[in-house]
């Protein structure tokens, strides 16, 4: 124990910057992440996996979209909306678009007022973050609905290429399905924050650690990824 | 944290010292974590800007290669906004950044790939389509 004793009084060696830091951090015998705590290197290398997934769906849309021979039915003219007698080109989506960037924004300030451990703060701005989710995941229930109704089918559509409906079903769906997964996550943990989970230690899934409000952050940084799919589905199925 | 090797003693300390475990570890957090909640706010109103810049390429009904680059610098300049600083990697070492960011680089080259593919399957899809009918 003596020795431990000496060892947690040293202070840590200052740690190299740059490409000399890399290969300093990747050379040892310990771990390649210094700062970064388990949990946190794990959801950023789901977040890589989950990033080949869509980056295959998108490619997948790309390759059908080049190679089909008939025309491309027009997303600006599928996706209006008739508000006051008026189409709108792609309204629907501007708002979903929107009300996604606006939960990133609170998510980003639940993880700030996390570790400042305002655990009310924080549970309230994951809460709201929640709703702007559980909205989005409505607006997309509806446009669906829409669609559907008016006849888009994976295996056809009335306007033009047949892959437009299942590349839509398809990467809309999946991206949906991780909205829903995020919400319910972002519940789960708020509700442990409000609780004090993280401040009393109390025994349950990622509260073991006492004063760690880090699992706010990995939740944020799953939420924020759900943002960026949105970011190039909106640019390349969309808008393109 | 401080180093990998002193948290197996950490863990035991905590079992008799628990609120000085607390403090020290909030505290290291606190020191890489802590933004003005501006920050947040400033990028917040930029991802609004750029979206609605984003919507307007639609609106106005711009074409051709103009429409393409918009709508590509707006998705890049989001995209890294979101990247950047509300998922923190501005502030990571550059082991963790080069780990995360490199190997979805290597997606250009499918990217690349599939163009190539596609082209030529519209080519052989073209002759034959036209000699069907």
């Amino acid at each position: 124990m003596a020795e431990t004793a000496l060892i947690n009084n040293l202070e840590p060696p200052a740690r190299a910057g740059g490409l000399q830091g890399i290969v300093a951090d990747w050379s040892s015998d310990q771990r390649a992440f210094k700062n970064v705590s388990w949990g946190k290197a794990m959801m950023w290398i789901f977040l890589l996996s989950d990033t080949f997934i869509f980056s295959c769906f998108l490619l997948s849309y790309m390759t059908a979209r080049m190679s089909t021979t008939v025309p491309w039915p027009n997303p600006s003219e599928v996706f209006a909306l008739r508000i006051g007698g008026r189409e709108i080109p792609l309204i629907l989506i501007a708002i979903m678009t929107f009300i996604l960037i606006s939960s990133s924004g609170t998510m980003a300030m639940a993880v700030n007022f996390g570790y400042r451990r305002d655990r009310v703060k924080t549970a309230a701005l994951m809460f709201v973050t929640a709703a702007f989710g559980a909205t989005f995941v409505g607006m997309q229930a509806f446009e669906w609905t829409k669609l559907i109704m008016e006849g888009v089918r994976p295996w056809g559509n009335p306007w033009g290429a047949a892959q437009f409906g299942s590349s839509f079903f398809m990467i809309t769906g999946f991206h949906g399905t991780h909205v829903t997964i995020g919400v319910i996550f972002l519940i789960a943990i708020a509700r442990k924050v409000l609780r004090g989970d993280f401040d009393v230690g109390r025994r349950g899934f990622f509260t073991s650690r006492k004063g760690h409000y880090e699992i706010v952050e990995i939740t944020g940084l799953y939420w924020h990824f759900v943002d960026l799919v949105w970011v190039f589905i909106f640019a390349l199925f969309y808008l393109w | 944290m401080t180093n990998i090797a002193v948290h197996p003693e950490a863990q035991q300390h905590s079992l008799q010292d628990h609120g000085h475990h607390a403090v020290a570890s909030g505290a290291a957090h606190a020191e890489g974590q802590q933004h003005p909640i501006k920050l947040y706010l400033v990028v917040w109103g930029w991802l609004f800007v750029l979206s609605t810049c984003s919507y307007l390429v639609d609106y106005f009904g711009l074409q051709g290669h103009l429409r393409w680059s918009l709508i590509l610098l707006f998705m890049v300049l989001k995209a890294g906004l979101i990247v950047a600083v509300f998922m923190h990697m501005a502030w990571e070492r550059l082991a963790l950044a080069y780990a995360i960011l490199l190997p979805p680089t290597v997606l250009l080259v499918f990217v690349a790939i599939m163009v190539f593919e596609s082209d030529y399957t519209h080519l052989l899809r073209m002759i034959f389509f036209a000699q069907a009918t």
